[in-house]
Parts: structure tokens; sequence; C-alpha cells
């Protein structure tokens, strides 16, 4: 059904793709946590987001980075920015910081950072050199394969999708009657 | 640089597959300009003169012969009005508002098939590409609503935030189902790409709308609910109900930013046309392409761009000679008149494409015919969507809020859901 895509010609996708997209994300991300202004931080993950959703793309992985525009950058920062927006910025921006929480988060940091070097240098030995790639028009259909399964067989996750459902919806039902006493 | 221009001319797939990045800009240049164009000048000018024939008036007369140059008369007054920011307002958002909106809007139409090779790119996740971007466009709203830094547009991006969320819910269920239909093949597996979905009702020798009756219909006319509450037009326009917030989210908002959210809404008014045109109404397909096929049937449906453009001419020459004597007229009666020939020529132009070009996919006149018959039949739905949304302003009182919320949550998406359930059943028994 899909028309054949050129494979021969040489990917669009650079480098200069990849570095300018993970600038931005880094640059957008600090913005994050550096603006006093909330709905500056939330303006700022919103690009973070989309800038990841880019690399997904450079990955080969077209849905992965399609759900995460809907889901993300349209859905769930909507609503963040919904909320955001009811708080009174001015008083806000005058109040300090209340929490001692930037220990924790300095040494959660550090350590994801450590890793990230540590898989830098050795990754070459321990993780596998090239993955399979499949063609781009097989993406969907894979993760389908592997959340739903095929041809009557359960696929490799469809348990933990299942189960992580069902999660969302003891969430969504603990909102429920958290908000609504009576029902 | 020539070969690259010419070696498109032969190619069945979209420039952006066959990396062909010459061609690619070309189109997003063609797309822009064009979209630009239509909403500035066609769309504003007919929606205009649609409401006030609906309300028993003349509408715009003035400005060119039946008010035609009207629109760039607005442009004008627009581009030269002072742009004020508001003191208390958050500059940089505010600023950049208008811009989100606009990027939203226009970003979707990569997507778009115009015709089998006539888009930029086929993405394999092209409807979802399409819904996500363009609910990226409600950002746009609310950030304008949030930085004008006053209650009115705070209160319109946050009823527009409630119902775009809320109406994207009902709005996704039931393009899940037209795309549950594109997997009734011999393989069994379905597709995302807009162009794929198109294919899929040609193989299936049946739009969506009619597969499975009714449950197509259902499934589109929920969806033909929600788009015209995601484009927040009437009657769903709470986010800039004139009567009770003044003008919503752009009540701070004048001359040239205003009139980049004007632009924002009506190219997302199109995108999401061609949405439903693509998934229900069978793209750029031509009325029955299986059952009226032959070179015969090929020529008289190709006929018809030409013969369309030869009927506005004949509108345009009967009002040059209905346009009263009186001298005080001269210079409309001229403008009308040049620009019905001006219509009569590209009349003329399209007959020639389709005479020459009759039965032939392979040179350059037949591709030029088979282009201008894939693009004439999208865009001929389109239109029609379009002027449903001129109807439905013109026709239905605006709804109160929770009026909305209660059509968006206990209405729609039960209903929406049960189609999608239906059709995934039918689907299995069908096989």
């Amino acid at each position: 059904m899909n028309p054949a895509i050129n494979v021969g010609a040489a990917p669009l996708a650079t480098p200069w793709f990849f570095y300018g997209l993970a600038a931005a994300a880094v640059v957008s991300g600090l913005l994050v946590i550096t603006r006093r202004n909330a709905v500056h931080s939330a303006l700022a993950l919103i690009v973070t987001l989309l800038s990841v959703a880019g690399l997904y793309l450079m990955l080969y992985a077209p849905f992965v980075a399609g759900v995460q525009i809907i889901v993300y950058a349209g859905g769930i920062m909507v609503l963040f920015l919904f909320v955001i927006m009811l708080v009174n910025i001015e008083r806000v921006a005058k109040e300090r910081q209340f929490n001692r929480i930037w220990p924790v988060g300095l040494l959660a940091s550090c350590a994801l950072f450590a890793l990230f070097v540590g898989a830098f240098i050795k990754g070459k030995s321990v993780l596998p050199q090239r993955m399979i790639q499949l063609p781009e028009a097989m993406n969907t259909q894979a993760i389908g394969g592997a959340l739903y399964g095929e041809a009557g067989r359960m696929g490799l996750y469809t348990f933990a999708f299942e189960i992580a459902s069902l999660l969302l919806l003891v969430a969504i039902l603990g909102a429920v009657i958290m908000t609504k006493k009576k029902i | 640089m020539m070969q690259s221009f010419m070696s498109y001319l032969g190619s069945t797939v979209p420039p952006g597959n066959a990396g062909n990045q010459l061609w690619a800009l070309i189109y997003v240049l063609i797309i822009f300009v064009a979209v630009s164009l239509t909403v500035m000048w066609l769309i504003n000018w007919v929606e205009r003169k649609a409401l006030a024939h609906f309300q028993v008036r003349l509408g715009p007369m003035r400005v060119g012969p039946h008010g035609l140059l009207q629109p760039f008369a607005d442009a004008l007054k627009l581009m030269l009005k002072e742009d004020i920011i508001p003191d208390q307002a958050d500059k940089a958002v505010f600023w950049f508002a208008p811009v989100i909106g606009l990027l939203a809007s226009f970003t979707v139409y990569i997507v778009i098939p115009f015709g089998p090779s006539q888009a930029v790119s086929d993405m394999n996740i092209g409807i979802l590409f399409m819904l996500g971007v363009s609910s990226l466009g409600v950002l746009g709203i609310v950030t304008a609503g949030w930085a004008s830094n006053s209650h009115y547009p705070l209160m319109g991006a946050l009823r527009s935030s409630a119902q775009m969320v809320s109406y994207e819910v009902a709005m996704g269920l039931a393009v899940v189902s037209a795309i549950l239909m594109t997997s009734l093949n011999s393989t069994g597996t379905g597709t995302l790409s807009m162009i794929g979905i198109v294919e899929a009702q040609q193989q299936q020798g049946v739009w969506f709308l009619f597969k499975f009756f009714p449950l197509g219909v259902i499934a589109f006319v929920i969806f033909a609910i929600a788009m015209v509450a995601e484009t927040n037009r009437a009657p769903f326009d709470l986010a800039e109900a004139e009567s009770e917030l003044t003008a919503g989210f752009h009540t701070e908002y004048s001359g040239l930013r205003w009139s980049l959210f004007m632009l924002a809404e009506y190219a997302a008014m199109m995108a999401v046309s061609s949405i439903a045109v693509t998934l229900w109404l069978g793209g750029w397909l031509r009325p029955f392409p299986n059952l009226l096929h032959g070179p015969a049937w090929e020529f008289i449906f190709s006929l018809f761009p030409g013969l369309s453009f030869a009927a506005f001419a004949a509108i345009a020459f009967i009002g040059t000679v209905r346009m009263p004597s009186d001298s005080f007229f001269k210079v409309q009666r001229i403008g009308l008149g040049i620009f019905g020939l001006t219509l009569a020529f590209t009349a003329l132009l399209l007959l020639v494409i389709a005479f020459v070009g009759r039965g032939d996919d392979v040179n350059i006149a037949g591709r030029l015919r088979e282009g201008i018959d894939y693009v004439f039949w999208f865009l001929l739905k389109v239109a029609i969507f379009m002027y449903l949304f001129f109807w439905y302003r013109a026709t239905w009182p605006r709804y109160r809020f929770d009026q909305l919320m209660k059509i968006g949550w206990k209405v729609m998406l039960p209903i929406s859901l049960g189609a999608l359930i239906a059709t995934a059943i039918v689907g299995v028994l069908v096989k």
C-alpha cells in the first residue's frame, strides 16, 4: 500500500538535526527549572517535549513521536497550563521556595549523568552495535503487534499494557471520588 | 537543478518520500501562498457575502465590483493599524502567542494529500501527526488569553482549552473507527498514512462515509460536529463569545497580530475539513472511480474543473451586463469584466489541458491533467465543508457552556465509542 521509499537516497536526517534538537531540548529543559514564572516554565517544557519528539523521529520511531506530540504537548501540557494560569503569578514570584528537595534532585541527576557517561565510554562492549532497522512503514505495525498481539497470539507486552490501563482507570476513579463526596 | 526540477514530473510518490528536497520546498511555498491567499481573499469574501445574504443584506459592495477587493482593503487597514501591547501584558508571550497558532495550523498542510503525489510528504503516521499538531493550536489561544493579563481573555482561554480537550476525545474515537476500516483488506493491516487511507477507500470501492451503513455516517457526523468545536467556530465559539466576553481570548489584540489569529483559525478550518474529506469522502477520488471508468468517462470527468471555472466566468459576465448603466458604475463594470475574462481564460486553459492530456498519464500534459483533476475534486469537497462552516454560523445560536460540556461528554463520547465498537465487531464478522 505504501509507495516504495527511496532507500538509496542520502538520509535527510543528518547529525546536525540531532545537534539542533538536542540543544533545543537541553536549553529549554534548563529554562523549565530556572524560570520563576510558572507559565514560562510550562511553555519551555512544551519546547522540550517537541524536540524530544523530533529525536524520536530521527530514531525511525514516528509512532512514538506522534503520540508524544498528541499526549504530552497537545493534551497534558494544555491541562497544565489550564491550572497554572489560575495561579497568581506575582505572588508566587515573590515567595521563597520552601521545599528542601534540591539535594535529592542533584544526586539523582548526577547519577543519571554518570550513567550516560558510562554508556558513552563502555557502551560499545555492553550494548549491541546496531539494531535491526525496520523500514519506517513497519514501525506502527510492529508496535501494534507488541502491544496487542498478532495472528491470535498474545503480544510481548499485552499483559503489561492491560495492567497499565487498569492503573490509569484506578487513578481516574480516585480523582472522581476525591472531588465528589456524594456520587 | 534542471534535471531535478523535471525529474519530479514522472514521480508517483510525494517529493518528501522521493527525497526530492527542491520539489518539497516548491510544494511548501505553493501551499503557503495558496492557503494564505485563499483564506485572506476568497474565504473572507465568500463568508461575508454568504452571511450577508443569509441575513438579507448586500454585504460588501463598495470596494471593487460586488466588494471583491474588500478583503485587500481590510488587510491594508489591519497592517496600518497601531499595534498595541497592553502595559501589564507578558510581552514575550503576548508577542509569540499568535505565531504558535499560525505555526500549528500551517504545519499540518505537510501531510494533506491533494493527490497521490500532490502532497509535501506521505508520513507513515500522517493522521496522527495531523491530529497532534492541530491540537497544538489550542496552546496559541491559551497563551494569548493568559498573556493579555485581563479578565475576558483569560475566561476565553479557559473555556477554549476545556472545550478542545473534551472534544478531542470524541474526535479521536471517530477517527479511529475510520482507520479500523482501512484494515479490511487481504493483509489485515491498516494504515495511518493519509495517502494510504484514500487508497484503501479506492481498493474497497466505497467511501468510508457509506461503509457499514450507518456506522460510517455516525462516525463522520461525530467528527463533523467535533471539528467545529475544535476550531472554535459557531455554534461552539464560546472562546470568543462576543455577547459574554467582548472578543474572548483576542480582546487585547489589534492590527496585524489579530489578523494572524484569524489566518490561523481559517487555515485550521481548512485543515480539519481536509481530514474529514480524506477519511470519509475519498480524498482526491472523483465520484465513482471504479464504476464509471474507461477513457470516455475519464475525459468527461476531467472537463469538470474547466467547466466550473467557465460557470464562474459566466456569472461574472452576467453581473457585468446587469450593472446599472450610470457612469458611477463604469469602473466597477470594467473591473468585473476583467475579473470575468481572467476566469474565462483559466477555464480555457484547463479545458485545453484536459483535451491535450486525455487518455495519457505519462507525458507532461497528461500528468498535469491528472494532477488538476485530483486537486480539483479534493478542493471541491473541502469547499463544501467551508460553506457548511458559514452556514452553521448563520443558522445556529451559540451553546451555553454547560450544554457544550454535556454534549461533548455525555452524548458524543458514548456514541462515538459505540460506533467504534460496532465497527470493530462488524469488521470481524465480515471477514
